[in-house]
């Protein structure tokens, strides 16, 4: 033990006579931000082995390795290494941040071409290839009401099955429950399509519909619920458990019934995060084609039924305007597409808005 | 409506840990009794079994016998909201809920129950924090959230609410440990008025404030880390501050130990 206490690594470092430090003047970063790039162009256009793209790569490169190399001969290689991990950090940020401008973008630019009264007030019905018109009318219809019977189905279920496992489960029973809720998480949207066509429409709706297997927005919707219910299971799960003791104990103190603590207490408290998750999951089936393709069937006219013949969905009417082969296809495609993401939005910041108005103004 | 409690061997475990072995103790209505000892000797859990929020954790329970005026509290038949109901509980860190107001914090413990009448509410509420000593300064706030005030007003806020239910006893553990001397001293003034009509019960690390603020005072000790928490001694404070039976509490209240 007496050599390492004696040895060179554990000894104090000597008092610094100051406590000022050389500094890089605040010019120093964008300088060689501006040189990097310089430099990088004229290799990657000069060799001609790239285009504007490789040069922000390689420009990015140098200019870490610039600015650590000036900061380490100026600041030393302390400082050097702080400023080299925070621009990594920030270049780590634009670079996430990047792929979701260009959607939105594309998704602007491209979409605002059919965006008119048309693309919303109609249907595909009699539309045919040389058709300028047609619209998502239908689509619309059926994105709403197949999201809507879904998260009336899994937000329930969802949050009773989360109040089970943190508040009443014990033991073996409570954690297979939530071992097959995280399995659940995995199954891919075609396989949940698959068990609703194989269970509820071709063996259960047939009793319904004589005999003839009934393809509808509601069997789509309960695809759609199978794919939610694990994430609103999990994040409420999530969201539940970090509601403090404390809290709990506080209204038990009060002669509060425990169902009471949790409806009155626990639920209000986790609010906000139970609303995100389940605002999550709405944005995820929204946006899934595969199970509507399967059980819903899609289709070009307006259906307000969802119990009976077939609807489609925005996700899946991009799907197929993209895959049409008329040329006004793919601007149907595009304005369905931004439709689908503004929809989201718009239910995300409703539901984040009412979550908050239950909670007070500080 | 201040009540007796009477501990008979009660034994507490978490799981297979017994965590305080066979406590023997009377309090007496309308009085402060202060329970002291050093850390894990198992004064908070005896505290909270008083009103049954020990078994709250998994795992945990409590043998012997607990009443209070008579009534055994953990009878097979005893409703336990009822029992919180009558024995209210103030807790370390002030624990106001989050999501609702100081005037809605207040009357939680009623309006959880059931009560609706608006009338009865904003009674209560007056009632309950003039008697926290909290009305001036909320008076004009009542909508604003509970956990928007200072660290005192939200510990005087959680009294309110408990003795908004109007309780027979109240079990303090340590509330003024997260607390500046100001918020304290308001605090302990406020259970020497709060003892005209309920029985109270502290926990405290604070022997000077044990000796202010109480009339009879429990020490509780463990021989090692892994034995149950016992009573060592019982008496009026008077007599445990100057003059202890017990060598143990002699060292523990001159620092000697603990």
């Amino acid at each position: 033990m007496t050599t390492t206490l004696t040895s060179h690594r554990s000894r104090p470092p000597a008092q610094p006579s100051t406590l000022k430090a050389k500094r890089l003047p605040a010019y120093a970063s964008p300088a060689i931000a501006v040189a990097a790039l310089l430099v990088a162009a004229a290799l990657v256009l000069g060799t001609g082995v790239g285009g504007p793209v490789l040069v922000v790569v390689v420009g990015a490169l140098l200019y870490l390795a610039g600015l650590f190399a000036a900061a380490t001969r100026v600041e030393g290689r302390r400082s050097a290494r702080d400023r080299a991990w925070s621009a990594l950090i920030h270049s780590a940020f634009v670079l996430a941040v990047l792929p979701l401008a260009s959607v939105v973008w594309t998704l602007v630019s491209k979409g605002v071409e059919r965006l008119d009264g048309n693309f919303f007030g109609t249907s595909m019905n009699n539309i045919g290839a040389r058709d300028p018109q047609g619209g998502a009318y239908h689509a619309i219809v059926g994105t709403l009401q197949q999201v809507g019977i879904a998260t009336l189905i899994t937000v329930p279920l969802g949050i009773l099955c989360a109040i089970y496992i943190v508040e009443y489960g014990r033991g073996r029973f409570a954690f297979t429950i939530r071992f097959f809720v995280d399995v659940m998480t995995g199954i891919p949207s075609i396989v949940s399509g698959l068990f609703i066509l194989a269970f509820w429409v071709l063996i259960v709706s047939p009793v319904f519909n004589d005999g003839r297997p009934g393809f509808s927005g509601f069997a789509a919707a309960l695809a759609l619920a199978v794919l939610m219910l694990p994430t609103v299971v999990r994040s409420t799960e999530e969201m539940l458990r970090l509601v403090p003791a404390p809290l709990r104990e506080g209204a038990y103190a009060l002669g509060v019934a425990k169902w009471k603590t949790i409806l009155r207490v626990v639920l209000p408290t986790a609010l906000p995060g139970i609303v995100t998750g389940v605002m999550l999951a709405v944005a995820r089936a929204a946006g899934e084609t595969a199970p509507v393709l399967l059980v819903a069937g899609g289709g070009a006219a307006i259906n307000f039924n969802p119990f009976e013949n077939n609807q489609s969905s925005l996700a899946l009417y991009v799907y197929q305007q993209a895959g049409d082969a008329s040329k006004y296809a793919p601007a149907r495609a595009w304005t369905a597409a931004l439709t689908l993401v503004a929809l989201v939005l718009i239910l995300t910041i409703a539901a984040k808005l009412l979550a908050r108005r239950n909670r007070l103004s500080r | 409506m201040a009540k007796r409690v009477d501990a008979t061997n009660v034994t507490a475990y978490y799981g297979g840990f017994k965590a305080i072995e066979d406590i023997n103790l009377t309090v007496e209505p309308k009085t402060v009794t202060a329970l002291i000892g050093p850390s894990g000797c198992g004064k908070s859990t005896f505290l909270r079994s008083i009103n049954r929020m020990h078994e709250v954790l998994p795992g945990a329970r409590v043998e012997g016998s607990l009443t209070i005026d008579g009534q055994n509290i953990y009878d097979r038949d005893v409703d336990v909201t009822a029992v919180r109901r009558t024995i209210g509980m103030v807790f370390q860190r002030p624990n106001p809920f989050p999501t609702m107001s100081i005037f809605d914090n207040v009357v939680a413990g009623l309006r959880l129950n059931g009560v609706k009448r608006k009338s009865v509410l904003a009674e209560t509420a007056e009632k309950a924090l003039r008697s926290a000593n909290l009305w001036d300064e909320v008076k004009d706030r009542l909508a604003k959230p509970g956990a928007g005030l200072s660290g005192g007003q939200q510990q005087r806020l959680c009294i309110a609410r408990t003795i908004a239910v109007e309780p027979q006893v109240v079990l303090m553990d340590e509330p003024c440990s997260a607390l500046d001397p100001i918020s304290t001293l308001a605090i302990e003034d406020l259970m020497f008025q709060l003892k005209d009509k309920f029985t109270i019960i502290i926990v405290t690390h604070n022997m000077q404030q044990a000796a202010r603020v109480s009339d009879r005072t429990a020490f509780f000790s463990i021989e090692k880390t892994g034995d149950p928490g016992r009573l060592i001694e019982y008496d009026n404070t008077q007599k445990i501050f100057s003059n202890p039976a017990q060598k143990k509490t002699e060292d523990y209240i001159t620092g000697r130990f603990g």
